[in-house]
């Protein structure tokens, strides 16, 4: 009887130690990019993104160590329903663990109710609206390099503080333009200006002319372009062309690009004043991953801070399961585990992933150098101003994320 | 009041593109029964082309406007040579498919060594600045696009329905076989035909580098909308084609002030309409 009871203990013992060593050794890890490989924000994500993260990959070490780290990418199309199938595929069938990039907020909502659903990881760093980490929160979820309330926050704040107090939109008609226009319209109020009108034009335009001359008309101080990509860098061309700035208008590109003042050129984009996160001539550390990943692009280029933000982003993720010892595969739990591990790395500096996802760092304002101001290709930025990383982005007072206690 | 004059103005302006496009897949369906999907491709070869005269030789825009057509359009007569010829005689859908696929490579090669956010092209110094006309700001540059286009688009017309090379053109697409019977070389007339109608798309690529960005994908975006604009004027009518691409550009420029969610769709409610109620497009003939 002892010697049955012994061997049956014996027995879930050793099953027990199975099942724990099997969790223990699973270090295979499985990288969804899923960004817009072919559309209009192809620059600012696409390709650039796959080298950030396999750059991630390599810096971290954890082949080395044993693990296998696969990363595979697809193309969205800037569509919700196109991305939802792709990340339901890699999923299910592919069992990828975690999708990095995700620009384009139509996008990146679709994805954050699917990983939620599935219990898998999104680290966005491309998609704008701060839904994400609001009223749409997920313990699935982190957001990392920017969003729509810091933009308006440091952009829109310091524009009317130096005078700009009348606001007309531009607005890209889904659900990024709209959040951002949202955000900064509630950021201008707040600091006293007023808005008096905007027009909201579909996505992926060639010609804003008509929406140049209602802007032109409504004699605001401030155009406001709360859209992104080709369609901002043509609204602020066509807008030259129109002698808006000339008229006495100031523009602000709420969410610019390097890549768009690159495309712009200087004579057209200098003095624009915008936000980002990142840029590669801030310290010696930014600059070093700068030079390695324009030797990788194929057009030369610097990183844009969605591409930098996968490298850190991913850093941060290995970390956190190299902390585990392995990959459990359970989303919820390795986003907690990151959320209780400071962040730290040679793109972002110091910061946090607080409670609803939210990753703050600070906000840099820059302004774009005259073309005798630049010393070459990409460079580009004056720093004009910073945001402290606990100032930068919607306090926890103020989310309405359930995942905050309060 | 006001604003009105200058959304008509304005959307006269893009109806000079959409004119140009819709002119040049005209020419081409009419003569050589090809609907040619790489349109869009190629007036974003030619907004390239313009880049390069410019970057690397120097030559500015007055010799881009020039070079550009010829360059594309050589490009289009060795795409018909060596492709498009081997279509002649079978049904549309195939020519449909080997341009779209062309189209598609052209563009994935561009965005390959150029990226998707484009390349700076400068107004010419002779065409900077802009006139205050009481109701709007209009740009010099702009003006010029119109008057420009308005001329080739006529004369364009005017090679192809009145002059004796046009008349030889529009009786080898009737019946070839009689033609070159009469010692004319038809397969060279339809190849320099499809080279015109290519260089036209350049044309407007050129005309357009100092407006847009100069994107892998600016011929993409327009496309469709142009090939709405040659099913509402009529496949195949040159006059039709022009007076629908002016026409379209003006009703869209209104959607733009009057309503803007629906801008980039009122062309495609238009065309449904026109489709229902008279098939063969409002100027095209039965066939």
């Amino acid at each position: 009887m002892s010697n049955k009871l012994s061997a049956l203990l014996l027995g879930t013992a050793l099953s027990l130690g199975a099942v724990a060593g099997a969790f223990a050794q699973d270090k295979n890890i499985k990288i969804g990019v899923l960004t817009d490989m072919s559309g209009l924000y192809s620059d600012i994500g696409g390709q650039g993104s796959v080298i950030a993260a396999q750059m991630a990959v390599e810096d971290s070490g954890l082949t080395a160590k044993g693990w296998k780290i696969d990363i595979v990418s697809a193309d969205h199309q800037n569509k919700p329903d196109i991305g939802t199938n792709i990340g339901r595929q890699w999923i299910d069938v592919e069992k990828v663990d975690i999708f990095m990039d995700v620009l384009n907020s139509g996008v990146g909502l679709a994805i954050n109710n699917l990983v939620k659903e599935k219990n898998a990881i999104m680290i966005n760093t491309g998609a704008a609206t701060s839904d994400l980490t609001n009223a749409q929160c997920s313990p699935n979820t982190v957001h990392w390099v920017y969003d729509t309330y810091m933009l308006a926050n440091s952009t829109g704040a310091a524009l009317v503080k130096a005078g700009g107090d009348s606001w007309y939109f531009l607005t890209a008609d889904y659900a990024f333009g709209a959040a951002l226009e949202r955000d900064t319209s509630a950021v201008v109020t707040k600091s006293g200006g007023k808005i008096l009108g905007a027009v909201k034009h579909p996505l992926n335009s060639s010609d804003f002319s008509s929406f140049l001359l209602q802007a032109q008309a409504s004699k605001a101080k401030i155009v406001g372009l709360a859209n992104a990509g080709g369609d901002t860098t043509n609204s602020i061309k066509q807008a030259a062309e129109f002698g808006i700035v000339k008229g006495g208008q100031k523009l602000a590109g709420l969410l610019l690009f390097i890549n768009d003042v690159h495309s712009l050129g200087l004579n057209v984009a200098q003095g624009l004043n915008f936000t980002e996160t990142f840029y590669w001539d801030l310290n010696d550390q930014t600059r070093a991953f700068g030079k390695r990943y324009s030797e990788r692009s194929k057009t030369k280029a610097q990183p844009s801070m969605i591409q930098a933000g996968v490298y850190a982003g991913l850093l941060h993720y290995f970390k956190a399961l190299e902390a585990m010892g392995g990959n459990p595969h359970d989303g919820a739990k390795i986003v907690a585990k990151m959320k209780d591990m400071p962040t730290d790395d040679a793109l972002f500096g110091k910061g946090e992933i607080q409670p609803n996802g939210r990753k703050i760092h600070p906000a840099y304002l820059f302004e774009v150098k005259t073309p005798a101001e630049s010393k070459g290709p990409w460079d580009y930025y004056k720093l004009i101003g910073t945001t402290p990383a606990d100032k930068a982005f919607r306090p926890l007072s103020e989310s309405a994320c359930p995942l905050v206690k309060k | 009041m006001q604003a009105l004059y200058a959304q008509l103005l304005v959307g006269l302006i893009n109806g000079s593109f959409y004119a140009l496009l819709s002119l040049g897949l005209a020419v081409i369906f009419g003569m050589l029964n090809i609907i040619n999907f790489a349109h869009g491709a190629l007036y974003m070869m030619g907004a390239f082309v313009a880049y390069f005269l410019l970057q690397y030789s120097g030559l500015n825009y007055w010799w881009a406007l020039i070079l550009a057509p010829v360059i594309v359009g050589l490009f289009g007569i060795l795409l018909e040579r060596t492709m498009l010829k081997w279509l002649t005689g079978l049904d549309h859908l195939y020519g449909l498919l080997l341009t779209f696929g062309i189209a598609l490579i052209v563009q994935g090669v561009f965005q390959n060594y150029f990226g998707s956010s484009g390349l700076p092209y400068a107004i010419p110094d002779l065409l900077k600045g802009g006139v205050n006309l009481g109701f709007m700001y209009l740009p010099i540059y702009r003006g010029w696009v119109v008057v420009f286009s308005l001329v080739v688009c006529l004369a364009t017309w005017y090679l192809i329905e009145k002059t004796q090379l046009g008349a030889y053109l529009r009786a080898a697409t009737e019946n070839p076989t009689l033609v070159r019977a009469f010692g004319i070389n038809v397969p060279l007339m339809i190849t320099l035909t499809y080279g015109l109608g290519v260089g036209l798309a350049a044309l407007a690529g050129v005309l357009s580098a100092p407006i847009n960005q100069v994107r892998p994908l600016m011929g993409a975006d327009l496309i469709i909308v142009v090939f709405a604009v040659v099913v509402i004027g009529g496949m195949g009518s040159i006059m039709g084609s022009i007076i629908t691409g002016f026409a379209l550009g003006v009703i869209e420029g209104l959607t733009k002030y009057f309503y803007p969610e629906a801008s980039n769709t009122v062309v495609f409610v238009l065309m449904v309409l026109v489709l229902l109620v008279k098939p063969q497009g409002l100027t095209g003939r039965a066939a």
